[in-house]
């Protein structure tokens, strides 16, 4: 195995531009982790699944609007912002939906927590699966020909039309920036800096800190457990929403198990960043798409989930409780 | 997990169909003794008899296997439109992953209706597989299984009725060198059997011409680093060796960062899922394949027979896939009914198929053997010229 650093070197800022521009995406994603794990200590591994229906909302939406030619400048930002609504609100409806239907039965009934986990990866498996079968689904109620253009192709990749145009913007060095890198990354801080705003200073946030920190105390307090649960399930999928879009603009393309290694990436995310924790998220996230881009570049592609898992294992024996540590509840009163 | 779960219902699956089966198999055999001897005694066809497909019929890869398993069924469709006995078909669905063959191959190996196999599809599973079928005694015919190694295992069953990966790289690299006149050339596998196979020979027949490689991993998305390396290297072709889906995310995330070299690929992208993944990208891909093209005057008759049954024009290895199938079924026209005669009858047969001479030699490779350039031109995969 040869180490390539002369061409890591030569390339730096590019592999960094896009290595952030994939770790935003994880950053958002583990963001729904890290809420979920902050209030139920428990991971919500059906999450990766509320991310794949996102895309799929983004695609649709696209697939529908777009027609044939390539739509001029308002139209296309009205395209973009009907398709990112579209994944947003596909998301927090599958990430409502799973917390009524896998979980809130189970902490109802004070079920121990593994059994939340299990009814989670079940959840995982059949919202996949719904997805991937999607056109025999439709073909129950006879609509897999009227839909075909949506519905067909279910296990395979499905393609958005390309409608930014992915200009470079500015230079690093010899290092084009491009369009959709900017997009992605700028879109995912502000997103990231909302929730955790929206957290640190909204009465509802105070709510799900409080539950966070010490749930029978919030509840004595009056704080609606049901809702903060509600609330954290609903802004998770809402920001897996973002991600499914931001994701759909920069590889344009999606599948039914898309959801599953994206994933584990932003598990990892989360984890790395110190799991419960808000900005923990969102530094994991970036670390862990810049880290990967280095290693594929040094070691050879093949070697990127190497890479990343290594860095994982390698964090957490230094320091257990992941970069910036502590959970969401005891963070910042 | 998903792959727990499925193997769990395809091991449900495998034993009701094992309990049939074996009801089946004990009529079969009296069926078979009274075959052989009226065989032996007029030469009439064979009955109770069945080929089978293995390959992926569902799955990433389903794209791939369609076209294979309908060239089959037209082959049998038409020998069973005049014969006395039908010859059955089955279909054994792999997804084309090779973790799913070896049960599924030993699953047809218990079958013992079965005396030929169309397949395995695909380089990977073709490995897995084939051991369990050459224990078996049962002859299979791959019209799509590419890598040179599957040839050189000593298994007595295994045959293909189409080049290799060391007839396509080379030609490949070929026309790499003397139709694009590439001077730097970007190498870039997808570490499975074939891709990396492929992306081996390509490289040592074009030495010094490789600039600078890369292997990616099977089900990735975001190819940045990639993308990257390609673009530093200042390479004027790229040429990958993988499927499809993979390829289609490559070459837009190429054309996404302003690349505007060639991208040439080999078979396993011919496919309309590369198309429908990488739109305009595709444009100018240009994609070797040691399969017949369709307007080829040679297939025009199987061509319009194919257009007519399934309301499509044939895809990548279906006329291979033709003659595979025929070559099984010219067989039990002969009377043939069990897996040993059958696998003598392939190993000595000599006739001219739809898409070549068809006979094999002592490993198993086709005696005959052409490579052909396609390229893409708005959004279709047309067929360029065969690489002499």
């Amino acid at each position: 195995m040869d180490l390539n650093f002369s061409f890591f070197f030569s390339n730096f800022p590019e592999l960094t531009v896009t290595g952030l521009a994939f770790g935003a995406i994880y950053a958002l994603i583990a963001l729904g982790y890290t809420m979920v794990y902050g209030v139920l200590q428990l991971i919500n591994f059906a999450h990766s699944e509320v991310f794949m229906y996102g895309t799929f909302a983004a695609l649709w939406f696209t697939m529908a609007t777009v027609g044939g030619g390539n739509p001029g400048g308002f139209q296309t930002l009205a395209i973009l912002i009907g398709a990112l609504l579209s994944a947003m609100a596909m998301s927090a409806l599958i990430a409502l939906i799973l917390e009524r239907v896998a979980y809130r039965p189970l902490i109802k009934r004070n079920a121990p927590r593994l059994i939340a986990l299990i009814s989670a990866i079940g959840a995982s498996f059949v919202l996949a699966e719904l997805m991937g079968l999607r056109d025999r689904v439709t073909g129950w109620v006879g609509l897999d020909d009227d839909l075909r253009d949506y519905v067909g192709r279910a296990r395979i990749n499905n393609s958005m039309p390309n409608i930014v145009d992915n200009k470079v913007l500015f230079s690093i060095g010899d290092a084009d920036v491009r369009m959709v890198d900017v997009i992605v990354i700028v879109a995912a801080i502000v997103m990231m800096v909302a929730v955790d705003q929206f957290v640190r200073r909204s009465r509802l946030g105070r709510g799900i800190r409080a539950t966070a920190q010490d749930p029978e105390t919030a509840a004595l307090m009056g704080v609606n457990s049901t809702r903060v649960i509600q609330l954290t399930f609903l802004l998770g999928g809402l920001m897996a929403g973002v991600a499914a879009f931001l994701y759909m603009l920069k590889i344009e393309v999606t599948k039914f198990d898309v959801g599953f290694l994206l994933g584990v990436k932003a598990f990892t995310a989360a984890v790395l960043g110190g799991i419960g924790n808000l900005r923990g998220a969102l530094v994991g996230g970036l670390v862990l798409g810049v880290v990967e881009n280095w290693g594929s570049a040094i070691l050879g592609s093949e070697w990127r989930h190497v890479v990343a898992f290594v860095l994982l294992v390698v964090i957490l024996l230094f320091r257990p409780t992941g970069i910036l540590g502590e959970s969401l509840g005891k963070a910042r009163t | 997990m998903i792959r727990t779960t499925r193997s769990w219902r395809i091991a449900a699956a495998a034993v009701a169909a094992g309990l049939t089966l074996a009801a089946c198999g004990t009529t079969d055999d009296e069926g078979g003794g009274d075959d052989e001897n009226a065989g032996g005694g007029g030469g009439d066809a064979a009955c109770d008899v069945s080929l089978a497909f293995f390959g992926p019929q569902t799955g990433p890869a389903a794209g791939l296997g369609q076209p294979i398993i309908q060239g089959a069924q037209l082959a049998i469709d038409q020998y069973n439109a005049d014969a006395e006995c039908e010859v059955g078909y089955e279909l054994i669905d792999s997804q084309g992953s090779p973790d799913q063959a070896p049960s599924l191959a030993t699953e047809a190996a218990g079958n013992e209706a079965i005396i030929g196999v169309v397949g395995p599809a695909f380089s990977g599973e073709s490995d897995a597989a084939g051991p369990i079928f050459a224990e078996a005694g049962l002859p299979t015919i791959s019209p799509s299984a590419t890598n040179p190694a599957l040839a050189d295992n000593g298994w007595d069953t295994f045959h293909r009725a189409l080049g290799n990966d060391a007839t396509q790289g080379p030609a490949a690299a070929k026309y790499i060198q003397d139709t694009l006149q590439a001077k730097q050339v970007f190498v870039i596998d997808d570490a499975s059997e074939y891709g990396a196979g492929l992306a081996d020979i390509v490289k040592e027949e074009l030495g010094d011409t490789v600039v600078g490689e890369d292997t990616i991993q099977v089900g990735d998305t975001d190819f940045s680093a990639t993308v990257t390396a390609v673009t530093s290297s200042n390479a004027d072709t790229v040429f990958f060796g993988g499927y499809y889906a993979e390829a289609a995310l490559i070459v837009s995330q190429l054309r996404d960062r302003g690349y505007e070299g060639t991208f040439v690929v080999a078979d396993g992208v011919k496919d309309p899922g590369y198309l429908d993944g990488a739109k305009d990208a595709a444009e100018g891909t240009i994609i070797t394949c040691p399969c017949i093209p369709a307007e080829d005057p040679a297939v025009a008759e199987f061509a319009s027979a194919y257009e007519e049954e399934f309301g499509e024009a044939p895809g990548t290895y279906a006329a291979e896939a033709y003659d595979a199938a025929n070559i099984f079924l010219d067989g039990i026209a002969e009377g043939i009914d069990n897996r040993e005669d059958m696998l003598t009858f392939v190993n000595e047969y000599d006739e001219q198929g739809v898409t070549k001479q068809l006979k094999f030699d002592e490993t198993g490779e086709p005696s005959d053997v052409h490579v052909y350039a396609y390229s893409v031109k708005n959004g279709e995969i047309v067929s360029d010229q065969e690489i002499e």
